[in-house]
């Protein structure tokens, strides 16, 4: 209104007569009527469809394998000893074989899967400490109050890492051998290493400074989680690098599944040397398990999952399906709005006149 | 204020105590001594210290105060209490969901917004009450000894103020002397009552004498008086002055703050009341809060979001519960302990968690609906102040909102109710035409003139202007040739003030001088009357120069000189020099005192006495004394002077100077052109004026007027002197005036009276039958009232004008009981009464007077649509009956055609019998043209109900019961007083709402207000009052909403109104336009608002479904909080205030769109529910394609979540682009904008810091979906399946079923010229062209009954043969008597002329299944006679002269809603079946409906 002021004169309050304040803008104004609209109808139609079948088809071309060993086989035994909390400390393997009938083409993902397990729970999820594990010393030896109570152990000992999920991890682990026709046993290479985030390995996960000093040290004065075997610095025995912090297996895990049924990337299949170079041959492969982890408190399942992904994502056909549901319905739509245009619409357009 | 701080002392406060324990009576009343006299005490002693000073303060904060204040009052809204309580839920460990802070950040952006905005209204009214304080008066300094000049908040009680000539009143002040001669001061009230004319106070009566100029330091009096209070027109208190004498002083000796001294060179006062004790002050308590009727629709709304929040949370509670509860002991790994590390049982989990569900879905209660309806509310409010077409060039103001929270209820008005004088009129009186000795001048230049005012505004106006007159009328038509002729009213005339010149001018000129507009003053002489007087007064001029008596000068030139004499001095008005307004012409040519006893009678007129015009300068004071007090009914008797008497002898002979003929050049100088010397008038009431203006055209001017004389200049005649000897005012009672004067011609003692014609023609001398001079009476007479009836039919105020010749022997006859009346102790008004009433007898009629109260521009056109729109307008005036009868005809209020009950009780008791009547009638009218019909149909009809829903006791109730007739009812303000009695409101109310129109006429400002909260609270609906005045106050403050005419009229009404406009035919375009954008915007938005939250709540609530209902949520708490606040924000506000539904020009042209407003249809509680089934759908597309697209896979949960987000954002935003109407460059924008802004939040959040947002942690979430063609595939195929059913719908309801409003739309899309075409024949033709075909027209969905109008037409053709036999076997049955044929014509109603202007109330006609009735009486309405009405005490008639006992059935606006029960099959079989059938059976039904109900 201060502009208002500068003018003087009779008719110094007249407003502007501008576009916009006088509410004149121009303006498109679409009449949602079956003449703009079916024209619409029909292209989305179209659109979807294509769409739809073009997904279907790349879906089409994927392989998966599910393998539920949470009972299977000898397996069964294992489970009937990891009942009892006190066998903690003891090993149970087992092995479960199968078969592949086709050849997976291309790169095989290694997932281990749990059903029932509620990843997702609130408070759950914030049982975490993500100062700790982004390497701050600080938080290293008090942890963060999110991770109660799984934040110190006995006599204010911090735990390290922290919190509910890292307590929880998965421990199984997992060999994959593959029984060439010739009755030899290939053990098939599995990448462990590049399963997770760019930005998780690097940036949310690193070990505290060592300054020379050995992990060990590091995380001298803390102590593993309680459901742990392993301190953090020995999760991976093979690979120095991937332990602490920055350990593969425990990065995957902290990342919490959205459902209380997912999978967790275990590996990935090295296409480096033959017969692997073009993926998963057919035919017979097994996979000892070492069995830790207890499914049982919580009514659920463990799985492996071997699978060839697409563009879009793994084996799922709900997408294509859901564009090719749509479309449907759209043409539908469309269909009723044209012949009841064509019948009544046709007086609707005469009123204009 | 200054009493705080002024009284700081103890001793003062016990001193005070005292005083009060002294004198307790005290307590009642206010004592003010004079400042100066206590001047050296330093206000220690001064009596006056306790009351306020004048310093006003209106803020509500000051700066320390704000915080709290402020905060305190914002907590006294529930919902903020509502969401601080849930930002503090967040800092309890247990139930926490989000970060403390960031939880807090919403409650306190909204609060933070809510503050600025308060603080920014308090500043303003900050500065306007500097300004004020500011300003400056003369105030009398003990020291100085003179009056210094001070600020207004320096003046204290007890001080003495000089007031100059137009100088506005700083404080309440007591009239101690004044410099006019007559000790008067004259005030314009405008800023209090509206009323531009002056008022007169006078001088307290002991300072009358004081002939020297008053002198503070002499004055030594106290006064004492009431305790400031709010009434305006009362003031009582005493003077006592140090001899111990006692005067009364009365609210004539107060002026009051904000009015101005006009006229008055100087006054001096002493304050009385001061500040925010003044009666202005306290008359003006600022606008109330008021809460919308949407508001309060939304406010149910929120409170079912509530406990749909509630059963969700409960729901999780259980679930979750139920969850823990299958794990039994052993828990699993996932589970966590409390930090205690002890065990939750399930109860008590379910509890925690039920709380932390309440964080989690608050989003549910739209934390941002109520910032964003402020937000667009004020948008609104600034667009609607931006408005060029609200703004009035001529008083350079445009509207001013200022309530910012009802702009949506302007949508939504049912019943309007107005003031009338100032509203509807100008309260401009302007002469038009007159007719004397029964011969009709028609001014036709003058029309012509008037014509001229009237800006071109030819479009507008050939479509809108109805006007014409009587065909017969021929000298009329020529100024409005080729118009169709159509009985009823010109109202071109109507149109506008004038060009803009012109009008500036007068409102410059309007500043000094009431009722003088260009307008007003300029009027042009009818040639013919011209000549006329011209050559009648050059035969006076002869006659006297020959000495010839007058009396053989013809009876009809006679008659006209004596007309313009009598509109001339047949008046109170005061003549001013122009030189210095406002000042009072003192040129005397002599004063002589009234007749005042018989032997002055007898003295003055003796036979020697020659001639009238006398000089007695020395009575002036004595009669100045005596006269100017008393404004009763007669002038009132004084102590006669002998000396005048002997002057008057000594000086008789000088006297022959008054009748000196004026030189030759005079014609040229009075030939109106506006010279330095043109005299003003100033009248109390502005048909004097016009009258006065009116004579001067025909060089007929009033030059001077003193208590005794009246001087008139004449052509060739010159100034003519005439003695005043009676002045028998005005009142209500009577109606009329007179003077009694002695003719300087003919020396004859003649009475002028004029008054209205109802009451003078009554007193014409019947003329004696046989000689010719008899019969020409007789011809006068009747021509005069036949003109009479003309220019009432064309809304004009009339007058009558008569004179009477008075024999000496009968004056003095009538002068003595006149005298003996006026001494009488007992009963002496109604002596005077009757005394008058002796007087004003066997009156000779001169002619008669059409004034036309200038009604605004545009207001019967304004009137026209808004009654076409729906709204239903009542007019409550203070004015009297006939006056507001005409301007109800002349807005078009009433309609000639229609009927009119006139209520006119004189005792509750009559008052009861009458509207019991009116009720039996109404009944009667129903009873014959609905009630038959449906006992007719009552078999086949039994589940179809003419008044569906009377359980749907809302809005549109008030139509459940009754319909509107085409009835005018007029109440005046006594009967309404009885009406309005507990007792008998129901039935008034039942009456009042069957009418069309209601004029409740002379009713106080109580009442009004009392009609206006009668009809809000019995009726529930919605009521809109508007008036100018400060008696239209309380009226505009009862109402839901308040509009205040501003611009020159007052401020009194504005301050009380929501809505200011300059200009009453604005009211159009504020409601139609503006209020109809308001209404569908806002409610549009709000529904868009539940919809959108319940949306996004939905799709965390089904996530708890996968998560052990523990409360988490997929959605980041960044998105939960900021989505509502930031990320879909803007887009709904812009479409809130921008998006137009139907184009500004389709709604003017359309007024029936605007019952899509009453009707509440854009928001309609169903809606409500529709929009929350719609958002849980759309919720579980959202939820479930992302989720099954994802199942089985390794995503976490922010991966998985933040898709979902922008999936919930692009559905919201599509969905917003559905139901937006009108895309500007805006809407594009907001939309990108908000897409952008989510986007770029979500990337920098996610790339920000991987550790500060504990306890979640999306970092690089966004970055990597961006990457993923997933993320892209769902954001396409979501959005699409959420919202096509939604846009199916809308799509369908478009093609086939479009609404009104829908309709309105697609006809915007047509060119121009296409739309204009179609507009102007939907005026002519009653189908309009949005409605054509019964099955599939636009408009009646709701308005379902239109086919069967179209389905009677079909079928009036049979009907017509059917009819025919009717008609001649109607005189056959058995009540064939005059008596039956009334009734028939109330059973068969016509309604030729709605159907003709109303394309759209018409079709509701056949919403009752009678339209073919209404055919039937075209036809039977030849045969049947008009009859009257025998009910004793009604007025079935209008002014005009003949007209039909025409009885409209009309259903009122909403009606259409109830005809939604329809089918469309059914309907059109119904109707076309019943058309035929009843028509042989209606009279006898209706005729035993009669028996039964008269």
């Amino acid at each position: 209104m201060g502009r208002a002021k500068e003018k003087s004169g009779p008719l110094a309050r007249r407003p502007d007569n501008s576009a916009f304040k006088q509410q004149r803008l121009p303006a498109w104004s679409p009449m949602l009527t079956a003449n703009t609209v079916l024209p619409f109808f029909y292209l989305l139609s179209v659109v979807c469809m294509l769409l739809g079948v073009w997904l279907l088809l790349t879906v089409q071309s994927t392989q998966e394998k599910k393998l539920n060993y949470t009972k299977h086989g000898d397996c069964n035994l294992c489970f009937e000893m990891r009942q009892n909390v006190s066998n903690a400390g003891q090993t149970c393997s087992c092995k479960v074989e199968f078969s592949i009938d086709r050849t997976f083409k291309g790169d095989v993902f290694f997932y281990y899967g749990l059903k029932n397990f509620h990843q997702n729970l609130r408070r759950y999820m914030d049982s975490r400490d993500d100062e700790q594990t982004v390497g701050r010393i600080k938080n290293l030896k008090s942890p963060s109050v999110y991770c109660e109570p799984f934040q110190t152990v006995e006599n204010e000992v911090p735990i390290a890492p922290c919190g509910a999920v890292a307590n929880s991890m998965f421990n199984d682990s997992f060999t994959l051998t593959y029984h060439t026709a010739k009755g030899r046993d290939v053990p098939v290479p599995l990448l462990r290493k590049g399963l997770t985030w760019y930005t998780d390995k690097n940036i949310k996960f690193r070990n505290p400074k060592t300054d020379n000093l050995t992990l060990a040290q590091v995380f001298e004065g803390t102590r593993p989680p309680p459901f742990w075997q392993k301190p953090v610095y020995e999760l991976d025995p093979h690979d120095p690098i991937n332990n602490g912090f920055i350990n593969e297996d425990l990065i995957v895990w902290m990342r919490e599944a959205a459902f209380p049924n997912f999978k967790k990337l275990y590996g990935i299949l090295n296409r480096a040397d033959a017969p692997f170079t073009n993926g998963l041959p057919k035919g017979n492969y097994s996979i000892d398990i070492s069995y830790n982890f207890p499914v049982q408190y919580f009514h659920g399942e463990k799985e492996v999952v071997l699978t060839t992904l697409t563009w879009f994502g793994g084996q799922n056909h709900f997408l294509p399906i859901a564009y090719l549901v749509t479309s449907s319905l759209i043409l539908l739509m469309a269909v009723v709005l044209t012949v009841a245009w064509w019948k009544f619409g046709k007086d609707g357009k005469n009123m204009k006149d | 204020m200054a009493r705080e701080s002024e009284d700081t002392g103890m001793a003062k406060a016990s001193k005070a105590k005292r005083q009060r324990k002294k004198k307790p009576k005290e307590n009642k009343t206010r004592t003010v001594h004079a400042n100066i006299h206590y001047d050296n005490a330093k206000g220690e002693e001064n009596p006056n210290r306790h009351y306020a000073s004048n310093k006003i303060k209106t803020t509500k904060y000051t700066l320390l105060s704000f915080l709290p204040k402020n905060l305190f009052e914002q907590f006294h809204r529930f919902a903020n209490v509502y969401f601080v309580f849930i930002a503090l839920l967040n800092f309890v460990p247990v139930v926490n969901a989000f970060q403390p802070e960031l939880a807090l950040a919403p409650v306190v952006f909204i609060l933070s917004v809510t503050a600025i905005k308060d603080l920014w209204e308090d500043y303003r009214r900050h500065r306007s009450d500097k300004e004020i304080n500011h300003m400056d008066c003369l105030v009398y300094s003990s020291e100085d000894k003179r009056y210094v000049e001070r600020c207004w908040k320096e003046v204290r009680v007890g001080d003495f103020v000089r007031l100059r000539c137009n100088e506005i009143l700083p404080a309440d002040v007591l009239l101690l002397s004044s410099s006019d001669p007559d000790r008067l001061c004259h005030i314009e009230t405008a800023t209090l009552d509206g009323e531009t004319n002056l008022k007169q106070r006078q001088v307290v009566r002991s300072f009358f004498d004081l002939d020297c100029d008053f002198d503070p330091l002499k004055y030594s009096s106290v006064i004492e008086c009431e305790k400031p209070n709010n009434d305006l027109n009362r003031f009582r208190g005493y003077i006592t002055h140090r001899s111990g004498r006692r005067d009364a002083l009365y609210k004539e000796n107060l002026l009051l703050r904000g009015c101005t001294v006009r006229n008055t060179e100087e006054a001096v006062g002493i304050v009385i009341y001061a500040g925010h004790e003044t009666k202005a002050m306290l008359n003006n308590n600022g606008p109330r809060y008021k809460r919308s009727k949407l508001e309060r629709q939304m406010n149910v709304d929120v409170f079912w979001c509530v406990i749909i929040l509630l059963v969700m949370c409960l729901f999780a509670a259980i679930g979750h519960g139920l969850w823990m509860f299958q794990y039994g002991d052993r828990r699993p790994v996932f589970d966590v302990l409390s930090p205690e590390g002890t065990d939750l049982s399930p109860i008590m989990s379910a509890i925690y968690l039920f709380l932390t569900m309440i964080i989690v879905f608050q989003v549910l209660i739209p934390i941002s609906l109520f910032v964003s309806i402020e937000i667009v509310k004020i948008c609104q409010v600034y667009f609607i102040h931006q408005d060029m077409d609200l703004y009035d060039e001529e008083t350079d103001s445009q509207l001013q909102c200022r309530a910012l929270n009802i702009t949506e209820d302007l949508g939504q008005m049912q019943y309007i109710f107005s003031d009338k004088t100032g509203t509807l009129t100008e309260n401009k009186m302007v002469f038009r035409r007159c007719t004397v000795a029964g011969v009709e001048y028609s001014h036709d230049a003058n029309a012509r003139r008037i014509a001229m005012y009237q800006e071109i505004d030819s479009e507008e106006d050939e479509c809108m202007s109805h006007g014409g007159t009587l065909p017969r009328r021929d000298s009329v038509t020529s100024h409005q040739s080729g118009r169709v002729v159509l009985r009823s009213h010109s109202t071109k005339s109507h149109r506008r003030t004038g060009s803009r010149a012109e009008a500036k001018r007068a409102s410059i000129l309007s500043k000094h001088t009431a009722f003088s507009s260009p307008m007003e003053k300029d009027i042009t002489p009818d040639p013919q009357l011209l000549d006329k007087v011209n050559e009648c007064s050059s035969q006076m001029d002869f006659m006297r120069f020959h000495r010839q008596p007058m009396s053989q000068l013809p009876s009809d030139l006679s008659d006209i000189i004596d007309f313009f004499i009598a509109l001339t001095i047949c008046n109170t008005v005061v003549v001013s020099s122009p030189n210095q307004p406002r000042h009072k012409v003192r040129t005397r040519f002599g004063l002589k005192s009234p007749v005042k006893t018989i032997e002055d009678f007898i003295k003055r007129f003796t036979p020697s006495r020659l001639t009238s015009g006398s000089n007695s300068s020395s009575s002036s004071s004595l009669n100045r004394s005596s006269n100017k007090g008393c404004s009763s009914l007669l002038s009132s008797p004084s102590a006669e002077s002998t000396l005048t008497k002997l002057n008057e002898e000594q000086l008789s002979g000088t006297l022959e100077h008054a009748f000196t003929p004026v030189p030759p050049c005079y014609d040229e100088k009075a030939s109106g052109t506006p010279e330095e010397g043109e005299l003003r008038y100033e009248a109390e009431s502005p048909d004097e004026a016009a009258l006065v203006y009116a004579a001067r055209a025909y060089k007929c001017s009033l030059v001077g007027r003193l208590p005794d004389q009246v001087t008139v200049e004449l052509p060739h005649l010159g100034k003519l002197t005439f003695e005043l000897l009676h002045t028998l005012g005005f009142d209500s009672t009577r109606k009329r005036m007179s003077v009694v004067v002695r003719h300087p011609l003919t020396d004859q003692i003649t009475v002028y009276t004029k008054g209205a014609d109802s009451v003078i023609m009554d007193l014409i001398r019947p003329s004696e039958t046989g000689n010719s001079k008899g019969k020409r009476q007789k011809k006068i007479f009747c021509r005069t009232q036949n003109y009479l009836n003309l220019y009432a039919a064309d809304g004009l105020r009339t007058l009558c004008i008569a004179k009477k010749i008075l024999s000496k022997e009968e004056y003095a006859r009538w002068l003595q009981r006149h005298l003996e009346a006026e001494t009488a102790i007992q009963g002496r008004e109604e002596l005077l009464y009757e005394s008058a009433l002796r007087l004003e007898t066997n009156l000779h009629l001169l002619g008669a007077t059409g004034i036309e109260d200038r009604l605004q521009d545009g207001v019967p056109e304004t009137i026209a649509s808004l009654r076409k729109a729906g709204l239903q307008i009542w007019v409550l005036t203070g004015d009297k009956q006939e006056t507001a009868v005409n301007i109800a005809y002349a807005c078009k209020l009433l309609d000639p055609d229609e009927e009119m009950l006139t209520l006119n009780a004189d005792s509750q008791e009559a008052c009861a019998v009458l509207l019991e009547e009116s009720l039996h009638y109404i009944q009667a009218k129903v009873f014959c043209s609905s009630g038959d019909q449906s006992k007719t149909f009552q078999n086949n009809v039994a589940h179809f109900e003419i008044y569906p829903s009377s359980s749907l006791s809302t809005s549109s109730s008030h139509t459940a019961h009754f319909l509107v007739h085409r009835l005018g009812l007029v109440i005046d303000g006594r009967t309404l007083a009885y009406a309005l009695d507990r007792s008998l409101e129901d039935k008034f109310l039942a009456v009042a709402r069957s009418c069309r129109s209601v004029l409740c006429c002379r009713s106080t400002p109580l009442q009004k207000s009392m009609v206006v909260k009668l009809v809000r609270n019995k009726l529930k609906v919605m009521t809109l009052a508007i008036g100018d005045g400060a008696n239209d106050v309380s009226m505009i403050q009862v109402a839901d909403v308040g509009v205040g005419i501003s611009g020159q009229e007052g401020m009194q009404a504005v301050m009380a109104s929501d809505f200011a406009l300059p200009r009453f035919r604005y009211l159009q375009k504020l409601l139609l336009v503006h209020g109809h954008w308001c209404y569908s915007r806002l409610a549009n938005m709000i529904l868009y608002f539940f919809y959108k939250n319940a949306m996004f709540v939905a799709i965390v609530f089904w996530y708890q479904f996968y998560c052990g209902f523990s409360g988490s949520a997929m959605i980041d708490q960044w998105y939960l909080i900021f989505f509502n606040l930031m990320f879909s924000a803007f887009p709904q506000l812009i479409t809130g205030t921008l998006d137009k539904d139907v184009s500004e020009e389709t709604l003017q042209q359309l007024p029936q769109l605007y019952v899509n407003g009453q009707n509440s249809e854009e928001y309609k509680p169903y809606m409500f529910w529709m929009n929350m089934i719609d958002a849980f759908y759309q919720s579980l597309v959202c939820f479930f394609i992302p989720y099954f697209a994802y199942a089985d896979s390794d995503v976490d949960l922010f991966t998985w979540g933040t898709p979902i987000t922008a999936i919930a954002l692009f559905t919201i935003l599509v969905h917003l682009g559905i139901e937006t109407k009108t895309w500007t460059w805006m809407n594009w924008l907001s939309i990108a904008f908000s897409v952008a802004l989510f986007f770029t939040v979500a990337l920098c959040y996610n790339a920000s810091c991987p550790t500060c947002y504990a306890p979640s942690n999306p970092y690089w979430t966004m970055q990597r979906l961006l990457q993923e063609p997933l993320f892209y595939l769902l954001c396409t195929i979501t959005p699409v399946a959420a919202l096509l059913p939604r846009y199916f719908y809308r799509a369908c309801q478009g093609t086939l079923f479009p609404n009104p409003v829908q309709a309105g739309r697609q006809l915007d899309k047509l060119p121009s010229d296409t739309r204009r075409n179609i507009l102007s024949l939907s005026r002519v033709k009653m189908g309009s062209p949005l409605s054509p075909e019964p099955p599939f027209l636009s408009l009646n969905k709701s308005k379902g009954c239109q086919k069967s109008t179209s389905g009677s037409r079909a079928s009036q053709d049979k009907q017509g043969s059917v009819l025919q036999t009717n008609k001649e076997k109607v005189p056959k049955t058995p009540l064939a008597s005059s008596h039956s044929e009334k009734h028939l014509s109330d059973v068969y109603p016509v309604a030729p002329s709605e159907q003709d202007l109303s394309p759209y109330t018409s079709p509701q006609l056949s919403c009752q299944p009678k339209p073919h009735s209404a055919k039937d009486s075209d036809c039977l309405d030849e045969t049947l006679q008009p009859s009257d009405l025998s009910l004793s005490s009604w007025n079935a008639s209008t002014p005009l002269v003949t007209q039909t006992d025409a009885v409209h059935l009309n259903l009122p606006p909403d009606g259409p809603s109830q005809c939604v029960k329809y089918t469309r099959s059914s309907e059109e079989g119904l109707c076309s079946d019943h058309v035929v059938q009843p028509a042989h059976r209606t009279v006898q039904v209706a005729e035993q409906a009669l028996h039964t109900a008269l």
